[in-house]
């Protein structure tokens, strides 16, 4: 397996095609849970996980799509098993490990609708990654969302104290605030070329 | 009757719009707005979905049972949303290579799934069918001036005529989408509150 490679997909789908910064994937939850730090850091820690088990679970199953010639059928099927997947590891990780269970809990079922983890799935199948391919980009790319949403609860948590005008408070501002974080990592573009 | 109709009217273009006052829906309203076409493109493909799965759901209503209604939901919008796609893919096939991603993304748009729960599995068909219809107007809204601000800021044309030698590039590029949208939804919400402070003043 060519290593370059790897660490190329893996460092583009963390910095350059950052999933919420460049490809808006996941915004719901980006501007949903930023506003304190510890949820933004108990969701990131979920999402990474989600996304890891999720897109190796769709990697074998788009490859028994294939195999009985329905690729339509990868949207339903798709998410149709997150949901499942989301759901099962709730009760598995409420059985070994309430610890984890009570730091991720809240933030599983939210998960579901993240279109993040249906778009990384969707995205590893149109670009034919291999399994290893796809391991790294869902890694790189749960990183890229932990980094994005954790840089932007911090921000956030300082905007609190300042006086914003009556009508930019809340949406816009958090808004405005995204576009100059996203502007700030289009700095990251021309690190690695695929 | 007619009042709860023009209600719900009001509701999906302003009051509730999706993208400025909910902010439901932002993959898609940032993403694909990069012009006026695709973002009408986009608008009304959710609007079909969003209409069709709000019609069904309301007539299934009562057939399901509570504890999986999420998951019948979703196979529904999913089912509707792989239709569009195809039809997408038949019909309107440049429109369908520049939305890509976003179309089979349709089935996480958090207002589909929302106004499925919030609203046509307590609606009987006809309001729900106008709920559906009128969301999806607010949502296609919503995004047409978005991408007709990002269009003639970045690029200097309005639904592909090109007007001005002005392109201010960082408007089509992800930070402009941000940074449009939030001013958007800072003015929308500064002339609501205006408005409504006139009609309460007035009664």
């Amino acid at each position: 397996m060519d290593l370059t490679r790897l660490f190329v997909i893996f460092l583009s789908a963390m910095l350059v095609n950052n999933f919420v910064l460049s490809r808006f994937l996941g915004i719901c939850p980006f501007l949903g849970v930023s506003r304190k730090l510890d949820t933004a850091t108990g969701m990131s820690l979920a999402v990474i996980f989600v996304m890891t088990v999720a897109s190796v679970i769709t990697w074998f199953l788009n490859e028994l799509l294939l195999m009985m010639d329905i690729p339509f059928m990868r949207t339903i099927v798709f998410i149709l098993v997150i949901a499942t997947l989301v759901q099962l590891i709730e009760t598995v990780l409420k059985k070994i490990s309430p610890t984890l269970y009570e730091a991720l809990g809240i933030y599983l079922p939210l998960i579901t609708t993240n279109c993040a983890i249906l778009g990384l799935a969707i995205l590893n199948v149109q670009q034919e990654y291999r399994l290893m391919e796809t391991i790294f980009h869902a890694i790189g790319a749960g990183l890229g969302f932990a980094i994005a949403l954790i840089i932007f609860a911090t921000i956030r948590e300082r905007m609190d104290l300042y006086e914003i005008p009556e009508s930019f408070r809340g949406l816009a501002s958090a808004l405005v605030t995204a576009g100059l974080l996203s502007m700030a990592f289009m700095g990251f573009q021309g690190l690695v070329r695929l | 009757m007619t009042s709860k109709y023009k209600d719900i009217m009001k509701q999906g273009l302003f009051e509730q719009n999706p993208v400025f006052m909910q902010a439901l829906g932002m993959c898609p309203a940032l993403a694909t707005t990069t012009s006026a076409i695709n973002a009408i493109g986009m608008g009304v493909a959710t609007t079909c979905v969003l209409v069709m799965s709000n019609i069904v759901i309301s007539i299934i209503r009562k057939l399901i049972p509570d504890k999986i209604r999420i998951p019948a939901y979703i196979v529904v919008i999913a089912s509707f949303v792989t239709m569009i796609d195809m039809l997408m893919h038949g019909f309107t096939y440049e429109l369908w290579k520049t939305l890509g991603l976003f179309i089979p993304l349709i089935v996480v748009n958090c207002l589909i799934l929302g106004r499925a729960e919030s609203f046509a599995s307590r609606n009987s068909t006809v309001p729900a069918f106008l709920d559906g219809l009128f969301m999806g107007l607010g949502f296609t809204g919503a995004l047409f001036i978005l991408g007709s601000v990002r269009e003639i800021l970045g690029n200097g044309s309005f639904m592909g005529m090109q007007f001005s030698e002005v392109k201010l590039f960082a408007f089509v590029l992800p930070p402009g989408a941000y940074l449009a949208l939030g001013i958007l939804a800072g003015l929308f919400t500064f002339v609501s509150n205006k408005f409504s402070n006139k009609t309460k003043e007035k009664s």
